[in-house]
């Protein structure tokens, strides 16, 4: 059993590992030169959905049953979950993918008409009938990392964003000695999930971008990289577009090279300081740890060069702020072309996603794919007609080629990769997995199809 | 087996790359059915720029010659750009033309298709066009340098099977020499099995296979029809009749009661 681990990105991957390892009596180092969670990772775009059934209709079985117990660990780790279940609905045209989707998927209950008043009242006077799931839950996926950022500050783990092989949280030290710099997130415990809301976003560099009021995000384009206050502050509302950033914005250089790194489907060689020569790709821990210390490498598509099979599926989403629609569950529009699942997050807020495309190209949302999302959220309520666009986002999501996440050991390092689309979902269970084999409880990196 | 602009291909089933569950299935239902081209999209998977890499070294790893399409393309202008980028990426000047007419039916647009196949044909392309059952229109598309030709059995993705058997019979009875593939529409084994009975030399399918609980079992399916159906085909089948006729004679049948 090794008790000095350094975890390797602070995306939903690596917050779960620690989070259970911290669980277990460790305190590992979490490692992230971009610090807390933010746009920069895909984790960030998220759903949140903790939905083990539906998304066993196109994904292995695995997946559901890895996935059943999502639920129970978030909510542990101090995330509120939202244990309303979630509901599927078609199109009257569609109602034969609504038969399809049900003969595919288990722990679901068809609703009439009046059942879905019941569950939500909401739908009731468009849809006929629905699939409910009452065993389903959901996660705000930015409040969610920001109380596992706080779980693990109070634990006394923070994310630095530098190496400082010297100072393991493990040893005695000062915690600031060396070049350690905890985030701006981990300095302020205070677990928070900012959207780009009217009264914050609307300025581009400083300046006024209009009246609108709607901040366009973009995955790949982080304008304030180093900014200690990402998780909270109006300046995060910097905008960027096309993937450049705009005049006074930071963080131009940096950017191009991890364009070019993402073009190449290479992820982003900045998110984490590592040797890139080649002949020591396959020690990433190299000059952080010291010998006989393990490194979990939750680095997503930045692992690229390390795990053949490894590839970027690119989604898009949108944040909406819709007062008059009333949802207090996900609900998931079958549609033959353009599928639909929507979560809200409070206050009115509503997430729209997400496509699912083959590619690792992390730049801004197309507009084909954002009118298919939002057209989609139209059909399923008109109301959504009226709703303020608050984000529109993009990135790329790492999956191996069966869409199955792994943890895998080579040497001293465990890969805990290929989330896919299941992040949230799937993450705790890979967490746990990665925890036994840290602690001896399994010893053999395998893909969870073989578990 | 079916030969395309002098190239024979291995098999009379074309699959799709597109709404697989996952590459690792989609990779399955290549293996089992044994198809013998492989479709893909260049515009709506950014093949284009490099980032869906990944995906296209999983899809060159099976081995499988590679047709581009231009699914998605509204105008003569897109689909001719469209072709240029795909073949430059997959480098192969075949090329399966799709320029939609309609965004709800997605039926080809007659006009531009022609337009385009003339424009690609000319600049060395070997055009594949999606059309419609029309003869005269197959005509103009071998007129402009085509040399098959990809009928639609129905809209796409509607898994409708051969909607219009009468003008599919026609067109392939007013073109006896020209390959021709049923593209489009199918969505069980049965439907393709009934377009090799009708002389079809190949089907290309997507979503009936993709969108199955079990793709890798449903394309083996239709490669099994595929096969039942060439073989019904060349075996000459006998004409249908109204009058009964038994296959036994009726006569000298020994009187047991």
């Amino acid at each position: 059993m090794s008790s000095r681990v350094t975890i390797l990105g602070a995306g939903v991957a690596g917050l779960c590992v620690a989070t259970e390892l911290v669980a277990r009596g460790l305190r590992p180092r979490i490692l992230d030169p971009m610090g807390a969670p933010g746009r920069h990772g895909c984790s960030w775009w998220a759903g949140g959905m903790l939905a083990p059934f539906c998304e066993g209709e196109s994904a292995e079985p695995e997946v559901t049953r890895l996935g059943l117990t999502a639920a129970d660990w978030w909510q542990a780790a101090g995330a509120q979950v939202h244990r309303r279940g979630s509901l599927v609905v078609t199109l009257a045209r569609d109602r034969r993918e609504l038969d399809r989707f049900a003969r595919r998927t288990g722990g679901h209950v068809r609703l009439d008409g009046a059942g879905l008043a019941g569950v939500e009242p909401g739908l009731a006077d468009r849809f006929t009938t629905a699939l409910h799931f009452p065993e389903e839950a959901h996660v705000d996926p930015r409040a969610a990392l920001a109380a596992l950022v706080a779980g693990l500050d109070r634990a006394g783990v923070v994310i630095e964003t530098e190496a400082a092989p010297t100072h393991h949280p493990d040893a005695p030290s000062d915690a600031d000695a060396g070049a350690a710099r905890p985030s701006g997130a981990s300095q302020d415990a205070t677990p928070r999930c900012d959207y780009a809301t009217g009264e914050a976003a609307g300025r581009v560099a400083g300046a006024p971008m209009g009246g609108a009021g709607v901040e366009i995000a973009v995955g790949r384009a982080v304008a304030e990289e180093r900014s200690p206050d990402r998780l909270g502050s109006e300046t995060r509302s910097r905008l960027v577009t096309g993937g450049a950033p705009l005049p006074g914005a930071k963080g131009g250089q940096a950017d191009t090279g991890r364009e070019r790194a993402a073009d190449a489907g290479m992820g982003d060689p900045t998110r984490i300081a590592l040797p890139t020569d080649p002949g020591r790709a396959g020690d990433p821990h190299a000059g952080h740890t010291a010998p006989g210390e393990l490194t979990v490498d939750c680095r997503g598509l930045a692992s690229c060069p390390l795990l053949p099979g490894l590839r970027g599926v690119r989604g898009e989403m949108a944040v909406l702020r819709a007062p008059g629609v009333t949802l207090d569950r996900p609900v998931r529009l079958l549609h033959p072309r353009h599928p639909l699942y929507i979560v809200p997050r409070g206050d009115g807020l509503y997430m729209l996603g997400a496509t699912q495309i083959e590619s690792a190209a992390r730049g801004p949302a197309t507009l084909r794919s954002v009118v298919e999302l939002l057209s989609a959220a139209y059909a399923l309520d008109p109301a959504f007609g009226e709703a303020e666009v608050l984000e529109i986002g993009a990135d790329a999501r790492p999956a191996f080629p069966d869409n199955l996440p792994r943890v895998l050991r080579q040497g001293d390092t465990i890969h805990v990769n290929g989330l896919f689309r299941h992040g949230f979902l799937l993450a705790p269970a890979m967490a746990r997995r990665a925890a036994d084999m840290i602690l001896g409880t399994s010893t053999e990196g395998r893909p969870c199809r073989s578990c | 087996m079916p030969v395309f602009y002098g190239t024979e291909v291995g098999s009379r089933l074309m699959l799709g790359t597109a709404q697989y569950p996952s590459p690792g299935i989609l990779r399955d239902a290549f293996l089992r059915s044994g198809a013998g081209i492989a479709t893909v999209s260049l515009r709506r998977e950014g093949a284009g720029d490099g980032a869906g890499a990944a995906f296209w070294e999983l899809i060159r790893d099976m081995g499988v010659p590679v047709l581009p399409n231009t699914a998605g393309c509204h105008s003569v202008r897109e689909a001719v750009t469209t072709a240029h980028m795909a073949r430059e990426y997959f480098g192969t000047d075949w090329i399966k033309l799709e320029v939609v007419g309609h965004e709800d039916t997605l039926q080809p647009d007659p006009f531009g298709l022609v337009e385009a196949a003339r424009i690609l044909s000319d600049d060395g392309f070997r055009v594949f066009p999606y059309t419609t059952e029309d003869g005269v229109l197959g005509g103009r598309l071998i007129e402009a340098g085509c040399e098959v030709l990809m009928p639609w059995g129905a809209p796409i993705g509607t898994g409708l099977g051969l909607n219009n058997i009468y003008g599919l019979r026609t067109l392939r009875a007013q073109f006896p020499d020209v390959p021709m593939v049923i593209d489009a529409g199918l969505g069980l084994p049965s439907q393709a099995a009934h377009a090799m009975e009708l002389g079809f030399d190949a089907v290309l399918l997507n979503t009936a296979v993709a969108r199955a609980g079990d793709p890798a079992a449903m394309a083996e399916g239709f490669a099994l029809a595929l096969r039942a159906g060439r073989l019904a085909f060349e075996a000459d089948p006998m004409e249908p009749r109204d009058m009964a006729a038994p296959s036994t004679p009726q006569l000298g049948l020994a009187v047991l009661s």
